[in-house]
């Protein structure tokens, strides 16, 4: 772990990113071409939106960031660390994706098991694996449901379970694909409060406008296969030219001017 | 372990039953049924002393006997296999209340039936006092094939999502005014049961996709969970087995 920290902060004392990807573009075996040539870079410890209509190639973005898709063209690069064949277990430690589907994710036949799967796949063992769980379980408020089997919870229970189940990686970077879906309002504050709170990088995919701006200080919006803006939550989501041209809109009645955005 | 998984079978009450390991428990059921399984048939008294061993097994895991009863009700099949045997089995025949019955047919229905009731109730036994999750975690520590327990596992985990699936397709149609009624409707179910196989492949890819993208690499981790059992727990399972070896060979030599 301690090479791994330092290869973070190189001598100069300037932090790698957490997430750079350069010029990736990726077409499906079938010839669809889904992505165009995109680069991003996510600064360690931010936390960015990816926003985008459906179909504008987010998932398939995400999918690049752990190594189950390979790019045909472009680079991923994880706290300095390339995602190639090489280095695919480690990437995929250090890249917590939480899929939208809790269903797909919990696959174990209870919550404890669940979360302790990836460190244990790491080789994690006995004591220490224990340990992991319990605390990324108390991470996110689920510590007395360990012994439980994931369906015997509340939707907005599971969404956090699926998040504690890549927080016990310790992960570089939490990737979250429409973290504020199908949750009832109560559990979606329930997730921001907790979401807000880690520390640790996040790259929240959603069109959940608000939720975007709740959590995160940037955003990027994705269409057709290419990065077409940058900036900060706030000053895209009051781009009504921008917004209207990707198929994003807000809910009736937000005014994303009228609330205080967090700052990066 | 296996605490919280609601289920069926399983009677949630403490007893020393139930705090045996599950994988010392397999093995002693198995070895028992082998046991009946090996035991003559013509020896009818040994039966009546394994139903008495399962008996006071019962009584020490305070699983109601009721609970045990009814969940055997899944023999039925079988009994009724076995009802007809001395009817249409060949040679020598016997007149009972004025039908005749093949004499080698009542053996048969005497073997079955007298084996299969003491199998299922040893395996309902086994399952009221065993949680699904701690059995699965005592078929690996057996060392079942890997693939087999993550089959099983998966089975396990996601046999109340798809069935939740299969309601929710049901739903829909009945609000659109589907009821099958007859043969003609068959087309209808049948497209049903096909779109839910296909929706069941599919999480299966993202299931596998989520596997994946936590490190995933074609074997489970090692299960959390209690060490290897203590001598004590083996000799405490070994009881029932050896009880029925006794048994079995006193069957054999009288």
């Amino acid at each position: 772990m301690d090479s791994v920290n330092r290869a973070a902060y190189p001598a100069d004392g300037a932090a790698v990113p957490s997430l750079e990807v350069r010029g990736l573009a990726y077409a499906y075996p079938d010839g669809h071409q889904a992505l165009f040539g995109v680069d991003l870079t996510v600064e360690r410890g931010r936390r960015v939106a990816l926003l985008g209509p459906n179909g504008a190639g987010k998932t398939t973005l995400v999918l690049h960031l752990n190594g189950i898709l390979t790019p045909g063209a472009g680079s991923v690069t994880v706290a300095g660390l390339p995602a190639t064949r090489a280095n695919l277990a480690e990437i995929r430690r250090r890249v917590g994706i939480v899929f939208q589907d809790p269903d797909d994710q919990l696959f174990m036949p209870t919550v404890r098991e669940d979360v302790a799967f990836g460190p244990a796949a790491a080789g994690l063992r006995g004591a220490q694996l224990q340990e992991r769980v319990e605390e990324a379980l108390e991470r996110v408020g689920m510590a007395e449901h360990a012994h439980r089997a994931p369906h015997h919870l509340s939707f907005g229970q599971r969404r956090r379970v699926a998040v504690a189940t890549v927080l016990a990686s310790r992960p570089e970077i939490l990737v979250l694909d429409e973290p504020s879906s199908n949750l009832d309002p109560a559990a979606r504050r329930e997730l921001a409060d907790l979401l807000g709170a880690l520390d640790v990088t996040v790259l929240m995919v959603t069109h959940d406008l608000p939720y975007a701006l709740q959590l995160c200080p940037r955003s990027v919006v994705l269409g057709d296969g290419v990065l077409v803006a940058d900036g900060t939550t706030q000053e895209l989501l009051s781009d009504a030219e921008l917004m209207r041209a990707h198929r994003l809109e807000l809910p009736f009645g937000f005014d994303p001017r009228s609330v205080t955005a967090p700052v990066a | 372990m296996g605490a919280g998984h609601a289920h069926k079978l399983y009677k949630d009450v403490r007893s020393p039953v139930h705090a045996l390991p599950a994988h010392c428990k397999l093995a002693a059921v198995f070895c028992f049924v082998v046991l009946v399984v090996v035991t003559p048939r013509e020896a009818v008294w040994a039966f009546g002393a394994y139903a008495v061993l399962l008996a006071a097994v019962a009584a020490v895991s305070r699983v109601p006997p009721r609970h045990l009863l009814t969940r055997m009700a899944i023999e039925v099949p079988f009994v009724a296999f076995a009802v007809l045997l001395p009817l249409v089995a060949e040679g020598e025949r016997v007149t009972v209340l004025g039908v005749s019955l093949s004499e080698s047919g009542l053996w048969g229905a005497w073997n079955v039936l007298a084996k299969g009731t003491l199998g299922v109730a040893a395996s309902v036994l086994l399952a009221s006092t065993t949680g699904l999750n701690a059995l699965l975690l005592g078929l690996a520590r057996l060392r079942m094939p890997p693939l087999l327990c993550q089959i099983a596992t998966f089975m396990v985990r996601y046999a109340d999502v798809i069935s939740e699936e299969m309601r929710r397709m049901r739903t829909a149609r009945v609000s659109r005014g589907f009821e099958a009624r007859g043969p003609r409707h068959w087309a209808v179910l049948a497209k049903s049961a096909g779109s839910l196989f296909i929706r069941s492949y599919e999480r299966g890819e993202r299931v596998h996709l989520a596997m994946l993208s936590r490190g995933y690499t074609g074997t489970m981790p090692p299960a959390l969970g209690d060490g290897p059992a203590a001598r004590a727990q083996w000799a405490r399972s070994a009881a029932l087995p050896l009880a029925a070896l006794a048994i079995c060979v006193t069957g054999w030599t009288l």
